[in-house]
């Protein structure tokens, strides 16, 4: 009994924690990385900041007072970007949810059940199908969308919704994580007590291994709807009515005005800060269902 | 008990019961075939259709007969491989490539070498604040690449940036970072801020997959975390820097927005700053989709030469590393 109070006592004694190799020292705070850490956040977090900043201020007090004072006018400023051009700026917002939440929503049907036939069924020819696909996340997008355009000018569907929406809707990304995250939750078992229960394979996909991949799904959908949200070359290549436009696009050419005119810079720095808000809020309420892991598992095989 | 357990399905299972064993083997043999047409029927409009339609394009022209006037007076033709050469002895494409790999020659290195150090910092022990660190490193992924450009954008401009504030307090010399070389800079740190949280996140969840018994070891013989650092993590987590840095050169190469949305607060930036720049300029600035189509096919292949000849040369070099 008496050994565990020498033990307690020891630390105290030894006043010199470097010294000490036993597992008390894991309490000090490990220095340098979290000063290297804290320096990587501040970097980060720098840009956001300034912008938060930035959109309190009054179009004089952008360019008169000290850049991190808040200043006085973002009443004003929200009024005056709702007030700009009828308010196009909530109809940017709108298109991009929509571009980015049915786009998503698309793109992940389209990965879990392809992502599903290709993890569950044995058949001749799958890695042929896969290594395809796969080579889709290496087609620079360039290549893609300038052709892209020109086909769907040819029957009419440049210039529309349709054309920002249908081109991402399948994403070999989305395919090959959902394929491994399939491989790895559905076992083969399940799939197998179903077929002598019975069911057919679409019975057995959508009630049974579906409601299995859903963890999985959850990181799919947010990698897509950051990928169409976040998506600048397409729709500046597909749009030209800029009531179809998403909000990187609006943006882009509220800052293109904006620079022969500095009266409109404190409209394009409210709507930046109002463009990452969404975006923000959606990773820290999700951030716990988004699985990081299948991301480093996709990347290491 | 075969024929209890049949009827006990009811109306709704029967069908499926009555079938034959070698019918239920049918079905699930066509079935991935019906689960990936949604696939298939996409790739095919939307990836090899228009790879096919640019490489066509490539390989022709427009004939113009007479003034040009009237039907059937501009007709596309044969052109072999004119355009390529054309591109390739462009001046203004030759720039913008030089442009865009000396960009990637900062980007990728410094975006990568910080994302390697936050991971192991984050990975190594007794690190406070790592999961607020680690999310406000991250986030960055969820800005647009135009927005980012236009916040960074903002801050370079001499008039409302902190820098330039503290600068002029401190009576150093003031940059100007959106000309010359400074613009180099400017653009290579709008890229870094974007991609190196995402980098770092990759990174760090495969250094989290080395078991805790191969640094233990290392650790009760004596090696400081500087040497487990590294001699175990480094080479331990090398297949996902590969991965990153493949990526990488693929992303680079490829640069857009963040040009186009500076061109707005600086005249340095010419509408063909980076190749691709150049091909959107060509296909819709001039209305050039020939020239703009061999523009784009190069660029492809540049990527795909890179990006795969890096995988080829770090996979021959850990080959010679397992023989050694």
């Amino acid at each position: 009994m008496s050994s565990p109070a020498v033990v307690k006592a020891a630390p105290v004694a030894g006043s010199t924690p470097g010294a000490l190799q036993g597992p008390r020292s894991r309490r000090r705070i490990a220095l340098v990385p979290t000063l290297a850490l804290l320096l990587g956040a501040v970097y980060c977090l720098l840009p956001v900041a300034w912008v938060v900043i930035a959109a309190t201020k009054s179009g004089s007090e952008l360019f008169s007072t000290f850049t991190f004072l808040p200043g006085t006018g973002l009443a004003d400023n929200l009024s005056g970007l709702s007030a700009y051009r009828d308010g196009v700026y909530w109809r940017w917002m709108g298109n991009s949810a929509l571009y980015a939440g049915l786009g998503a929503l698309l793109s992940t049907a389209v990965s879990a059940i392809s992502g599903y036939a290709l993890a569950v069924y044995r058949f001749r020819g799958r890695e042929t199908v896969f290594n395809i696909l796969l080579t889709g996340v290496l087609m620079p997008p360039v290549i893609l969308a300038v052709p892209q355009y020109l086909l769907l000018a040819r029957i009419d569907l440049a210039d529309t919704y349709w054309s920002v929406l249908l081109p991402l809707v399948l994403s070999p990304y989305g395919v090959y994580l959902s394929r491994i995250y399939a491989a790895a939750a559905v076992p083969g078992d399940v799939v197998e007590a179903g077929r002598v229960d019975g069911a057919g394979e679409w019975r057995i996909f959508t009630r049974i291994a579906l409601p299995m991949m859903v963890p999985g799904l959850v990181t799919v959908f947010l990698f897509q709807f950051v990928a169409v949200w976040n998506n600048f070359l397409l729709p500046y290549i597909m749009l030209s009515d800029d009531e179809k436009f998403p909000i990187t696009l609006g943006l882009f050419t509220l800052l293109e005005q904006g620079s022969n005119t500095p009266a409109l810079y404190t409209l394009v720095i409210t709507g930046a800060l109002l463009a990452v808000l969404p975006l923000i809020a959606l990773f820290l309420v999700v951030q716990r269902f988004w699985s990081l892991d299948l991301l480093s598992g996709a990347v290491k095989s | 008990m075969t024929s209890a357990h049949r009827t006990s399905y009811g109306a709704e299972g029967a069908p499926y019961a009555l079938r034959s064993p070698a019918s239920a083997l049918r079905r699930a043999r066509s079935a991935p075939l019906f689960f990936l047409l949604p696939a298939a029927v996409l790739f095919a409009l939307f990836f090899a259709l228009p790879i096919g339609y640019a490489v066509w394009l490539s390989l022709h022209k427009i004939e113009v007969k007479g003034l040009g006037l009237g039907a059937g007076a501009r007709s596309e033709v044969w052109a072999g491989l004119e355009n390529y050469a054309g591109a390739l002895t462009d001046s203004e494409f030759l720039g913008g490539a030089l442009r865009v790999l000396g960009y990637g020659a900062i980007v990728i290195p410094v975006m990568l070498g910080l994302a390697l150090l936050l991971a192991l910092m984050l990975d190594s022990e007794k690190v406070r604040l790592a999961s607020f660190t680690r999310l406000a490193i991250f986030l960055p992924y969820a800005v647009p690449g135009v927005v980012a450009a236009l916040l960074w954008g903002f801050l370079y401009l001499p008039d409302v940036s902190p820098f330039f504030f503290v600068l002029d307090k401190l009576g150093l010399p003031q940059p100007d970072l959106l000309d010359g070389g400074g613009l180099y800079a400017a653009l290579s740190n709008i890229a870094v801020w974007g991609g190196t949280g995402f980098n770092m996140i990759v990174i760090y969840t495969s250094l989290r997959a080395i078991p805790a018994e191969v640094h233990e070891a290392a650790k009760l013989d004596g090696a400081t975390p500087l040497q487990i650092a590294l001699r175990i993590k480094i080479p331990m987590v090398a297949p996902s820097l590969v991965l990153t840095f493949f990526f990488s050169i693929i992303a680079t190469l490829q640069v857009f927005s963040e040009p186009t949305t500076l061109k707005p607060l600086t005249n340095s930036v010419s509408t063909t700053w980076s190749p691709l720049m150049k091909v959107y300029q060509d296909a819709f600035g001039k209305g050039d989709i020939h020239t703009a189509a061999a523009g784009a096919v190069i660029i492809a292949v540049a990527t795909l030469v890179l990006s795969f000849g890096f995988l080829r040369a770090a996979g021959s070099r850990s080959r010679q590393g397992e023989a050694r």
